[in-house]
């Protein structure tokens, strides 16, 4: 669906933004894209849309380049930016000038998602509230039904209730053929809404890792006391809470924010065990 | 649903799942809702309810009529009483045997108030031992 090889991308030569930058991502999963302030997230997401131009390697989306911005392909993407800027017309007026852009465009989810949202077909899309207007573009956006979704921090704005509509209707959004890619420095909000953590951190992809892999490889506890074998700890008032090789055999519970911050620190021994091959079953005479 | 913070999300969900069918809710021979129905009503994501509903399915709680959904398996009461068993007898009790060891509490002293905890309770039908 996605496939970057060795991007290299920099808004100024001096300053690469991107640097050897290998991802691939598939259909079929809702995938969260974590990296710090200006670590280049929403970059990324414009270099996969064909918004930004790599200045060295491949970013194809579908198939094809995504800078060729084809428009075959570009009917079968749709990207949410973090800002939206809405036309002084109705959503009815917005949708029956902008659909058609789309094939898949299913009118009957777009009813059914301004429902839930609350959000009123009839509005003049300006005077509605920053959070009515993003609503109505994750509405939209979701309707559009493209092979794949790319939404900048699309909770950003979101009120409490209308946050848990946005996990409800994303997680009932996803089929097989499509791939929805979000990024977020909320981690808290989508933890139980993405299947697959996309972590980028100096220049490049550090983790593209499926979470029940990893509650399998990984566990998180608070302890009394961190030991030298933690694969990271970190001080709370709780105790150290700490990631460890899981020897259990059960899947624990992952904490995407102790995960991430172990990542963007200092935690040579957790990016090591991540990078051994998994155990392998019995070999197969 | 809110999820705990030590249990992976997609085992949470099995033990929802699983009430549901203690308490009758999914009645057998029942179809329950859709991997997608789920996860918008939990909220996750779907390849998370289809890990849970594959789970239930291997344990003999849940079948799959190909095509048309899962559906609660006869047995489906008794496997998962037998399961909650298991998990207690396994994980559960020996966390508790940890604890009398390093406390120093002998067995007499758990019998004599596992007798006043049973005789506190209201006349309640144990959970049928599974064959």
């Amino acid at each position: 669906m996605v496939n970057i090889r060795n991007l290299h991308f920099g808004y100024s030569r001096k300053r690469p933004l991107f640097q050897h930058l290998d991802l691939a991502l598939e259909r079929g999963h809702i995938y969260g894209l974590l990296g710090k302030n200006g670590a280049g997230k929403s970059t990324l997401l414009k270099n996969m849309v064909g918004l930004a131009f790599p200045d060295g390697g491949t970013c194809e989306v579908l198939g094809q380049p995504a800078a060729r911005r084809l428009p075959a392909v570009l009917a079968d993407l749709f990207f949410l930016p973090e800002e939206i800027h809405v036309p002084a017309v109705t959503a009815a007026k917005f949708v029956e000038q902008t659909a058609g852009f789309y094939p898949k465009f299913d009118h009957e989810a777009l009813a059914y998602y301004l429902a839930e949202f609350e959000v009123p077909a009839q509005a003049v899309l300006p005077a509605l509230s920053f959070g009515q207007q993003k609503k109505f573009m994750i509405a939209f956006a979701l309707a559009a039904n493209t092979s794949l979704l790319v939404m900048d921090e699309p909770t950003n704005g979101l009120d409490i209730p209308s946050k848990a509509q946005f996990r409800k209707l994303m997680a009932t959004a996803l089929t097989e053929e499509r791939c929805l890619i979000i990024s977020t420095h909320q981690v808290r909000d989508l933890e139980s809404l993405i299947d697959t953590v996309v972590v980028l951190h100096g220049q490049r992809i550090v983790l593209n890792a499926d979470l029940g892999e990893l509650a399998e490889r990984l566990t998180f506890a608070t302890v009394p006391e961190a030991s030298g074998a933690d694969l990271y700890a970190e001080e709370s008032v709780r105790g150290a809470q700490v990631i460890r090789p899981n020897r259990s055999g059960v899947a624990g519970r992952i904490d995407l924010e102790l995960l991430f911050n172990a990542l963007v620190g200092e935690a040579p021994a957790l990016t090591s065990y991540l990078s051994q091959k998994q155990p392998t079953h019995e070999p197969v005479l | 649903m809110e999820f705990k913070d030590n249990e992976a999300i997609y085992l949470q969900i099995a033990g929802y799942v699983s009430e549901l069918i203690m308490r009758g809710k999914w009645p057998t021979d029942s179809k329950i809702p859709s991997v997608r129905e789920l996860a918008g009503d939990l909220q996750v994501n779907p390849n998370t309810v289809m890990r849970t509903y594959e789970l239930l399915q291997s344990q003999e709680v849940l079948y799959n009529k190909r095509g048309i959904g899962f559906f609660v398996a006869p047995a489906a009461v008794q496997q998962v009483q037998a399961a909650r068993r298991e998990r207690f007898l396994s994980q559960e009790l020996p966390e508790v045997f940890g604890t009398m060891l390093l406390l120093g509490i002998g067995l007499p002293e758990v019998q004599r108030r596992y007798e006043e905890f049973k005789n506190a309770q209201p006349q309640s039908q144990p959970l049928s031992t599974p064959a």
